[in-house]
Formats: C-alpha cells, structure tokens, sequence
C-alpha cells in the first residue's frame, strides 16, 4: 500500500504576532514552529494504517522554505519512511488552490492508495486543500473524520458533524481523508525513533517543478481586530484579584449575592 | 452582488442556518435564490427562487452529486457569489463546486468590508480582507457572524431538480451525539477548563471551583480530546452551547468554535495568563493569573462567602 501524507509547519498559536511589512501576512520572525496539529493525527492515522497492513510505503510531504524539515522530521520519527520536502520561500501566501495544485502534481503519477490530510490549517483555517487534491485527482474524499477503519480494501470513517452527532461513511480506494482532532493519539516520538528518522530519505524539490495553476485570491490586507473594549482587565496579586473578581460578581451577576 | 444560497438539510430536517445565509444576501444587497437537498415538506422561509433536490432521492451526504446539481444551478443562475454556512457540510462540500466553477473559495468569512470578505487567521489573533481574481466566488460563512434582523418570512417558488448519478461515498447513516447525566444548557453558572489548566490533576480545581460557586464545570475541545474531561461537558459547536449567567473560562484560549459555544452567557469571566488570548474579546472581566495560584484562592474566598 502507498500512503502520501500532506503536513504543514505553522506558528504556535500562543506567539505573539507581528503584521509584516508587505501587511499581507504575519511577520514569520520570532516564531516558534511546530507541526499543525490536525496533522499530528493525520501523521498518526497513517502510521497506524502501516502497522495494521504491512508491506506499507508512507510519504510525508510539506510545502515551505527549509526550516520545514525539522516538522518532517518529527513525521519521519513518528513513523513515515520518507518525506518530499517541497522547497517554497513563498508558500505562506499562497492561496489553497496553489497549494492543492502543487500537492496534486506531486501525486499524479506515484499511485498513492490514500492521501491523509489535517481537516485545516491553525492559521489559514480554509479547509480547502484535502478537497482540492480530491478534485484534481478525481479522488473520492471524506472530510473531518473522527473514527477510521480499513478492512477488506475499504474504508469506513465516521464524520463529525454539530452537536456531536457523527455521520458514518464508506469508501473504497483511492481516497482522500481530511483528519479532525481526536481522531487517534498522536505518538510522541521515542529517542530511538528520532535517531532512525536522521537516516531516512528527505529529498527537496523546487517549487517551480511543480507549481503549473496561478492562484485565484490573495491577502488585500492583514491586521489585528479591534479590541471591542469593555471587557475589564484585572492585573495583580492574587489574593487581590479574587477578592477585586468577587465584588465584581456580586454586584454585577446574580451569583453570591 | 447575485446569491446563490445553498441551505442545509439533516436528518430529515431542515436547519436553522439558512437564516443566516440570508441575512449575508441581504448585507451584500443584490437579487438571490436558494439552493437545498431537502424535502418539499420542510421548506425554508424565503420569498425567492428556491432549486430544491428530494434528499431521499439524491441523499443528504452525498457530495459529488450535490457538486453536481450546484453546478447545473449556477450555470442557469449566474450568481456572483455561491454562498455556504462554514459547517460539516459547507466546508466539504464548497471546495468541490469551486473548483468545479474555477472559482476562488473564501473560508469562514466574518463580514463585509468595501465587498471584500473578511476572515480570521491564527484563531482569530489577526484579520484579513480578501481580493478575489476570479469573476465569480463561493463563500462559506462563519456560524452566527451574520445574523437575520427579523425572522425571515415568505415562502420560495420552488424548482425541482434531480439527477441520477451516483456518489463515491455511501452515507450509512447518523450516530446521536454521547450524551450522560450533564445537560451543561440548564446550568445558570458554568467553569470551564481549557488547554491551559496544564494537566488532567487540575481539573480538579475547576471542578472545585464550579462546586463552591453552585454550578457545573465544562471544558473545551482540546481537554476533552485529550480525555481529560468526558465529553459530555464539552462547550463549543461540536458539543453543547450554553447561555448561563455566569461562564468562567480558565485557561482557554478562545478558538471560534468554544466562542460559537458560550458567548450568548450573560457575565463572562476569562482567567488566562495570556493578556492577547481572544476569549479576551468576549470577556466582561479578564483576570491576568496563573490558574494554579489564583483558582484555589478564589474557591477558598468564595466558599467563606
């Protein structure tokens, strides 16, 4: 079987962001970088699919400049036997069309059985990409799954929908998944794993090889939105802050009094 | 700006979220009509053209063949902009019709801004405006951003259409969300752990402190994901939405969907060590502490009461 696995490097949520000069992206100084986490369990799924089958070939592949290859490295001591390390100074605003085309190309002819996607990215959040690759591979795809099996050459997943309520669907091969969180646990990686994953094969390829479609949408501008204002802000000691925090309930909420 | 509206159905039901659709076609100005796998016995409130395909027929989950009524809708309609609620349904099926119409897709837009969408990025840390190349768009819409002025009123002129292809993917049926013995919705005060409370013994302290205050503890997505809390105390689109008259958040950060969750209580009260974190944005007060220090002051504070 031939798994291909679609992850991104993206900032940590908790950074301190900063508007580039260009204000059409943040500003990817003083970052730090780490694996998105839909992917973490994207990375997973397909790791356990190999354990599952056998005789397995998973492919992890990441879109960006080189610090990239430190998060394919993680994927690689998770468990994948070989990254594709697409070389892109300017991937950050590339739009999901772009980035769907160049995974697609990529993908065409290796004969991939099942693409694993994240469901989105933690910073641009469309939610296009897995779709995308799909389409342009005439692929079938399920989205924002929550439960996987493979058994006897088909799939059943289970989407997550509002509420809780999941939906359960079949599919056979080939195929795209979009991954939610909670789907599995992701591993951490053992010493032994991280240095076995130094050994395997991590080839870049440039962009231009493979990006033939002109994106259809771009950033007019990025900023912070506006603090509505109101909301209190209370600094301090702790015992302070409680006993601040506690008038406040009483005289504004119904609770303690 | 034309609309196409493309309504949504489970179930056997026809949701709520259609509103929403149309209080966007409203905001964007502009003739619209609507588009729905549904039934003719659950129809939506709205005076236009509305394409209706039976969902028994062409099923409720079947996303190629949806693909593929949406894209016979469009070439009859023209519409600017083919318009989504940003849902399970919308975000998978969107793609599909752009890419189909070789249309730019815009995700989760917020508003309206000079008719460039505006949507968040970084967990709604920053903001973008979008342009789009393309002459026609889709859009999906973020849950509650656009919200009707009035009830809609009026009934559609309904177009039927069918078609006979089949999907890729067979749709086996629904699993009802786990539910136990928590309906977090009647409980008038709710302290809800997030990722920030560190680790699983901490949930403890939540709990103690919804204890002392006579109410019930949640938690967002990631805690729960992570079994700390079972998820049936699980406050956010994905598990209940509550309006309580007091929400404390302790150490969440505030993603869209834990907001979409809790941001109709009446008081709120964010406990977070970062100042930025956007449960800021929805918080009457933001206590800046460490949660390990401040939570059992506040509990020891508030039980001697």
């Amino acid at each position: 079987m031939k798994i291909l696995v679609c992850i991104k490097q993206v900032p940590d949520m908790e950074s301190k962001f900063k508007v580039n000069g260009e204000g059409n992206w943040y500003d990817s100084s003083d970052l730090a970088w780490r694996m998105n986490e839909y992917d973490e369990y994207a990375v997973e799924q397909a790791v356990q699919l190999k354990e599952q089958e056998g005789d397995t070939d998973v492919t992890v592949l990441c879109i960006g400049p080189a610090r990239v290859k430190e998060t394919m490295k993680k994927a690689l001591a998770m468990g994948c036997d070989r990254g594709a390390h697409i070389d892109d100074e300017g991937s950050a605003t590339r739009d999901p069309l772009e980035i769907a085309a160049i995974i697609a190309e990529f993908a065409k002819d290796k004969g991939f059985d099942l693409i694993f996607t994240g469901m989105q990215s933690q910073d641009r959040a469309s939610g296009q990409v897995g779709v995308l690759v799909a389409e342009m591979l005439d692929l079938s795809c399920v989205t924002t799954i929550v439960d996987f099996s493979f058994q006897a050459g088909e799939l059943q997943v289970k989407r997550e929908l509002e509420g809780g309520v999941r939906a359960r669907v079949r599919t056979s091969l080939p195929a795209v998944v979009t991954c939610q969180l909670g789907l599995n646990t992701p591993r951490y990686p053992t010493l032994p794993n991280i240095m076995k994953a130094k050994k395997k094969e991590l080839l870049s390829t440039p962009v231009a090889d493979l990006l033939k479609v002109e994106g259809r949408q771009e950033t007019a501008s990025m900023y912070f939105p506006e603090k509505k204002g109101g909301g209190l802000v209370l600094e301090g000691d702790v015992a302070d802050l409680a006993d601040q925090l506690i008038k406040i309930l009483k005289d504004k909420t119904g609770v303690l009094a | 700006m034309k609309t196409l509206l493309v309504a949504e159905y489970r179930d056997g039901k026809l949701l709520g979220s259609n509103s929403e659709l149309m209080a966007f076609a409203e905001k964007a100005g502009g003739e619209s009509a609507m588009f729905l796998v549904g039934t003719e016995s659950d129809l939506p409130a709205f005076g236009g053209k509305l394409y209706l395909a039976d969902a028994g027929e062409c099923g409720e989950y079947n996303p190629s063949v949806h693909r593929d009524l949406l894209v016979q809708v469009v070439e009859k309609e023209q519409p600017d902009v083919v318009v989504f609620s940003h849902s399970s349904y919308g975000w998978d099926l969107a793609p599909r019709l752009a890419y189909a119409m070789g249309a730019a897709q815009v995700s989760e837009v917020i508003d309206l801004v000079d008719s460039l969408p505006v949507v968040p990025v970084c967990n709604a840390k920053l903001r973008r405006n979008v342009k789009i190349s393309t002459e026609k768009a889709v859009y999906t819409l973020q849950a509650g951003a656009f919200s009707p002025a009035e009830v809609p009123s009026g009934s559609p002129e309904v177009e039927k259409i069918g078609t006979d292809a089949d999907g890729k993917v067979i749709f086996e049926g629904y699993e009802a969300a786990e539910t136990g013995g928590v309906d977090l919705s009647k409980s008038d005060i709710i302290v809800s752990a997030g990722r920030g409370i560190g680790k699983p013994e901490n949930v403890e302290m939540i709990a103690d402190l919804a204890k002392a205050l006579k109410g019930e503890y949640g938690a967002s997505r990631p805690v729960v994901d992570a079994e700390w809390v079972e998820h049936n105390r699980q406050v956010g689109t994905t598990g209940q939405t509550v309006s309580p008259k007091l929400y404390v958040a302790c150490g969440i950060s505030g993603a869209i969907q834990h907001l979409a969750g809790m941001k109709k209580s009446d008081f709120v009260v964010a406990i977070n060590t970062d100042k930025d974190a956007p449960i800021g944005e929805v918080a009457d007060v933001l206590v800046v502490a460490d949660l390990k220090q401040f939570i059992p002051a506040l509990t020891e504070k508030v039980k001697s009461q």
